[in-house]
């Protein structure tokens, strides 16, 4: 880092091209280190707020100036939720649990077998059946909100979670199409010639040499329909209307409404902590996956 | 193998894509018989005023927010360039608000911006910025400043994340030549950086400004449409007509409406940035 203070040509290591090289390359090390680390404040502060909040008792929630952190944690909050206007949001947790599991299976297993087929498997009408799936991208699906609340009546869906999940897994379709088809793709071709002549037939080849391949692609599109339906907010607001049904973005519209025009802002910090929470681990754990993934499929 | 795909698709896309265009030419409502009524309902939405007020003010926030999520985000890029692991660490905490949902992130702004109560408003106040009655959800200007706080913090990581790799994309080679023949920083940015970010900077505005004209959770979270209707958005708009008011064929037509006008403004985007490509 120091070496970028000392214009030497000679001394051209990778770092101090790097920062030479940057229209900020005039500002000292220790400017980069001290607007970096205002900015990490920044940035996790509404987090660490959140949870805070979720700690605080009743009579600290309401102090002004607001405390920092919690004088004495509570999980009262947390044990509130229980009962929100009759409520168990625990259980629209569970049913939060119950569609994005159930999205996330259900598009790995519907991209990888489509994107498997698209890459490989020449029939008649392929390229129809691409660009017909990719135009689910172009064409916002809140444009087409109104008549997919009327199919799903038809179909005795509406008001369901199986109908919720059937409507995600068609949305995050494209995109995991899109990454599993370049996945296979890209893997040669005689790997899984060499299968098919050890008599594997076109299933077991995709079971035994192309899925251990594609992987990476799999965790990546798992990650992002898990990350999308987990979060979704406007479609579960229209198509469910029944309480005991909604999934955990749609609870918190409950919680926040409170009674008597009063909003119990500890419960619905709890409310987001839990929401919340998941994703963050998830993202900590696994954000190699996800941000490669989320890059090969913008910038491709 | 495409059975599932293309059975879902057309089942929850096409159809409703299709039937969009014939609801749209219905009287509609949720029960009863619906009546073929012809553009009746584009005639009206040309001169209905609520919906006239939901676009203009999804077409102000979005002019609002593209710039401020571009410029900070270009601003995060340039400064996580550095090589090294710290700049790594950075990186994932500026990304880490993009993998929660906007819904929940409404809900933990509308917190933070409460009078009184709001960490927010305690701080502003601290810094002599506000006073201890100062709501900012109580005019139009100060509950759209909340949510683009909370859609900046949201996915400026995101803009930053595309247009560093657009950034690292630009070969070493080139920036080296044009230090050789003499230019400043300022020129390489204008003359080298720019112009090679371009293909990067189509496909980040192309990004945010229609994820900003189809705005809802935030605002309906956030602001309620309020104060006195001034926040709602297009979407919103929609989303009354359809399912409060229930007039599904109306609500069609918005929508049809609503997908016209993002197709242009996305191939305006594309057409411009294309164009100067070739000066």
């Amino acid at each position: 880092m120091t070496t970028s203070a000392m214009p030497s040509r000679s001394a051209a290591s990778n770092t101090a091209t790097r920062s030479r090289r940057s229209p900020l390359r005039a500002v000292p090390a220790l400017a980069w280190w001290i607007v970096s680390i205002l900015l990490a404040i920044g940035f996790i502060y509404p987090v660490a707020v959140m949870v805070s909040m979720a700690l605080k008792g009743p009579i600290e929630q309401s102090a002004i100036p607001p405390t920092l952190l919690p004088r004495n944690p509570t999980l009262g909050n947390f044990t509130h939720l229980t009962s929100v206007q009759g409520l168990n949001v625990f259980q629209n947790l569970a049913n939060s649990v119950e569609v994005t599991l159930a999205t996330t299976i259900g598009t790995v297993i519907v991209s990888t077998l489509a994107g498997y087929a698209l890459a490989r498997a020449p029939f008649p009408g392929r390229n129809l059946v691409f660009v017909a799936i990719l135009a689910t991208f172009m064409i916002p699906f809140q444009a087409v909100i109104t008549p997919l609340f009327m199919v799903l009546r038809t179909l005795g869906l509406n008001n369901s979670l199986v109908g919720l999940t059937l409507v995600y897994i068609t949305f995050n379709l494209p995109f995991g199409l899109f990454i599993m088809r370049n996945a296979f793709a890209a893997i040669p071709a005689s790997l899984e010639e060499a299968a098919l002549i050890d008599g594997c037939g076109i299933v077991g080849a995709l079971r035994r040499v192309m899925l251990p391949v594609a992987v990476p692609a799999v965790v990546t599109t798992a990650l992002l329909t898990f990350f999308a339906s987990w979060n979704e907010f406007f479609a579960a607001l229209v198509l469910i209307t029944d309480q005991s049904k909604f999934t955990l973005p749609v609870t918190l519209t409950l919680v926040s409404s409170g009674q008597l025009g009063s909003i119990n802002w500890g419960a619905l910090q709890a409310g987001v902590a839990l929401t919340v929470v998941p994703c963050i681990l998830v993202y900590l754990l696994l954000q190699r996956y996800y941000v490669s993934g989320l890059l090969s499929g913008a910038l491709k | 193998m495409t059975l599932p795909a293309i059975v879902l698709v057309v089942t929850f896309f096409l159809v409703p894509l299709v039937l969009t265009f014939w609801i749209s030419l219905n009287d509609w409502p949720l029960l009863g018989q619906p009546q073929f009524i012809g553009i009746s309902n584009y005639v009206q939405a040309l001169s209905d005023s609520n919906f006239g007020d939901a676009m203009g003010f999804t077409l102000l926030y979005t002019v609002i927010i593209t710039p401020v999520l571009f410029l900070l985000g270009l601003g995060l890029a340039f400064l996580v360039r550095r090589r090294g692991r710290a700049s790594r660490v950075f990186q994932s905490i500026y990304f880490m608000p993009v993998c929660i949902g906007f819904a929940s992130g409404a809900f933990l702004w509308l917190y933070l911006g409460q009078p009184q109560i709001g960490p927010l408003l305690s701080l502003l106040q601290s810094a002599g910025l506000t006073n201890a009655n100062t709501n900012l959800y109580t005019t139009m200007w100060g509950a759209m400043t909340v949510v683009i706080a909370m859609v900046t913090w949201k996915v400026v990581g995101l803009q930053m994340l595309l247009l560093l790799s657009g950034l690292q994309s630009i070969p070493e080679e080139v920036n080296e030549a044009a230090r050789i023949d003499g230019a400043n920083a300022w020129q390489l940015f204008r003359r080298i950086t720019l112009p090679l970010l371009r293909p990067t900077l189509a496909l980040v505005l192309v990004f945010s400004v229609a994820g900003s004209l189809l705005a809802f959770d935030q605002f309906y979270i956030m602001t309620n449409g309020g104060p006195a209707n001034s926040t709602i958005t297009a979407v919103y708009q929609i989303y009354r007509t359809s399912f409060i008011s229930f007039r599904l064929g109306y609500g069609a037509a918005l929508s049809v409406l609503l997908m016209i006008i993002l197709a242009i403004v996305s191939a305006v985007q594309l057409l411009l940035l294309r164009n100067t490509d070739n000066n």
